[in-house]
């Protein structure tokens, strides 16, 4: 196989609209993706021809509905490299990493330590203090090199015998760093450490081989993903799934119900309380499924051919500084900048005259811009059907606040 | 559309930094965030003894927009106290378009932030730094 960035394209309509009077240049993917005709078609066939609530009722549509979800649960699962029954569906990234912090956070002590880094996302910050504040756990940080990736060569010295797990960015939001995973997992063994990945950030950038990771816990959102709204993954092993309790009561997830007490199902359904985002996941396995029909390797070389491209561009702008790999050597697509003399709102915003959607400001990571001091980035994220014209007037946009806003 | 939003004007201001710094011995300050976009604004005021404004400074770390408002405030604000800062507000509110009315000089300069809602914020920051500032 190949890559054909055109015949990408035509599968996203909004690439194809003038809105206001300008093209679409969406290079805001790391914030949410666009969705493909597949993922729209296969939820509009189940809300046209499927909907229903899922696993209680006898009827066809009912038994339809029921079949597309725990299908749209075994593409994840394949998406993945992993079973069926160890994909947990919620309600997105950040809910996923809050039932591990809710669940799995119960079976830890006080003075048990978690470790995360300086360039964490709030959604793998902010749900390890309020466990904190809830049970007195410990938590402690990997400092940042230079060029925003997470100093793995800190890990000796901050990982202890009470560090119970490693939470970290499989790729960093801001940055686009990834992570040595390899060098995680060997350093938590050490210790007998859990490891989790926020994969939001790597997921919508090919399939994931979980057990060649040889981690614990992972996760990432759906509309990252080329999928719906309000659908994410926790993926866990299943051993660590049984012995979490629940987090959220309700129906599905029981075994049996009396006055006096319930038991649980099992995993997933002890951690799927309630009706679910049905239309969503059936979405999001169809764009698993778009995603892994895709020639990795080739779109890989795509994305990565557009970083280069951004790269060199920002480099012929005087004042521009990236933060993050200065090279395309353990980076994805994800490319963050400043202007000198620029805010970065003031450089999106001018980049939304040309057409150009970006992301700028703290990126949800306030604490790696304390650790730079900076008030924060404009944000450059790069999706398969991207192309050279979005990164021209990428760089058409940032040369014009350059020359007028300063 | 976004380039109208970068008139000379709001450059202008932006650029004049009227009361950016510090002031050597305030009577008050306070700090304002916008934890949305990030956006922080830090003002000091001297007093009088009737509670109006002697001296203002602001710092801002913020777009040019939040730069900008703040340069138009310290323009204006020595002399009045919290309710003519209030009135004040009421001018900038009317020239972003979520009050019905007239804006007047310098506030009028924010007019095109009308059609950007997601941006008003930035205008109005500043406002919340003084307000804090002044009560």
């Amino acid at each position: 196989m190949s890559f054909d960035v055109a015949a990408v394209r035509h599968q996203f309509p909004i690439l194809f609209k003038i809105i206001d009077g300008r093209p679409v240049h969406y290079l805001d993917n790391g914030a949410s993706a666009q969705t493909p005709l597949a993922v729209l078609d296969a939820v509009r066939s189940y809300e046209t021809t499927g909907r229903a609530n899922v696993l209680r009722g006898v009827h066809r549509l009912a038994e339809r509905a029921t079949e597309l979800y725990e299908n749209a649960r075994a593409d994840v699962a394949r998406f993945l490299g992993v079973q069926p029954m160890e994909i947990v569906f919620t309600g997105g990234c950040t809910a996923a990493i809050n039932l591990v912090a809710s669940s799995y956070g119960q079976l830890l002590k006080r003075g048990d330590r978690i470790l995360i880094s300086e360039l964490e996302h709030h959604s793998n910050i902010v749900p390890w203090q309020l466990l904190r504040q809830r049970s007195g756990i410990e938590l402690d940080m990997l400092p940042l090199t230079p060029d925003g990736q997470i100093d793995l060569e800190a890990l000796p010295r901050v990982l202890t015998s009470e560090t119970r797990l490693i939470s970290l960015a499989h790729v960093s939001n801001v940055t686009g760093a990834l992570l040595d995973v390899r060098k995680v997992v060997e350093a938590a063994k050490t210790v007998g450490a859990k490891v989790m990945l926020d994969g939001a950030q790597r997921a919508p950038h090919g399939p994931v081989d979980l057990g060649a990771l040889g981690i614990d816990f992972y996760v990432f959102a759906g509309h990252k993903a080329y999928g719906p709204n309000g659908i994410g993954v926790l993926w866990a092993r299943p051993e660590l799934l049984d012995a979490m309790p629940p987090f959220m009561g309700g129906g599905s997830m029981i075994g049996r119900v009396t006055l006096a007490e319930t038991t649980w199902a099992p995993a997933p359904r002890r951690f799927e309380a309630g009706t679910p985002p049905i239309g969503p996941a059936i979405g999001l396995g169809a764009a698993c499924n778009w995603m892994a029909a895709l020639d990795w390797t080739a779109t890989h070389d795509h994305e990565m051919g557009l970083v280069q491209r951004v790269l060199d561009g920002l480099q012929k702008i005087d004042g521009t500084q990236i933060l993050g790999p200065a090279s395309l050597q353990n980076r994805y697509p994800v490319v963050s900048f400043m202007l000198d003399g620029v805010h970065p709102h003031d450089v999106a915003q001018t980049l939304d005259s040309f057409g150009v959607a970006v992301r700028a400001g703290h990126h949800c990571a306030q604490p790696l811009m304390d650790r730079f001091d900076l008030d924060g980035t404009t944000r450059v994220s790069i999706a398969p059907y991207n192309d050279n014209a979005d990164i021209d007037a990428l760089l058409a946009g940032v040369s014009h606040a350059a020359a007028t806003l300063r | 559309m976004s380039d109208e939003l970068y008139q000379t004007r709001i450059v202008a201001l932006a650029k004049s930094k009227t009361g950016a710094g510090k002031l050597a011995a305030p009577t008050k300050s306070a700090r304002r965030d916008n934890p949305l976009c990030g956006d922080r604004v830090t003002i000091d005021v001297t007093l009088d003894d009737t509670g109006h404004i002697a001296e203002i400074a602001h710092q801002v770390r913020g777009c040019l927009l939040c730069q900008a408002s703040a340069a138009a405030l310290a323009s204006i604000a020595v002399g009045r106290d919290a309710g003519g800062i209030a009135e004040l507000r009421h001018d900038a509110e009317r020239a972003v378009g979520r009050e019905a009315g007239t804006a007047h000089e310098p506030f009028d300069a924010f007019a095109p932030v009308a059609a950007h809602k997601s941006r008003q914020e930035c205008v109005l920051l500043p406002f919340e730094a003084l307000k804090d500032a002044l009560s």
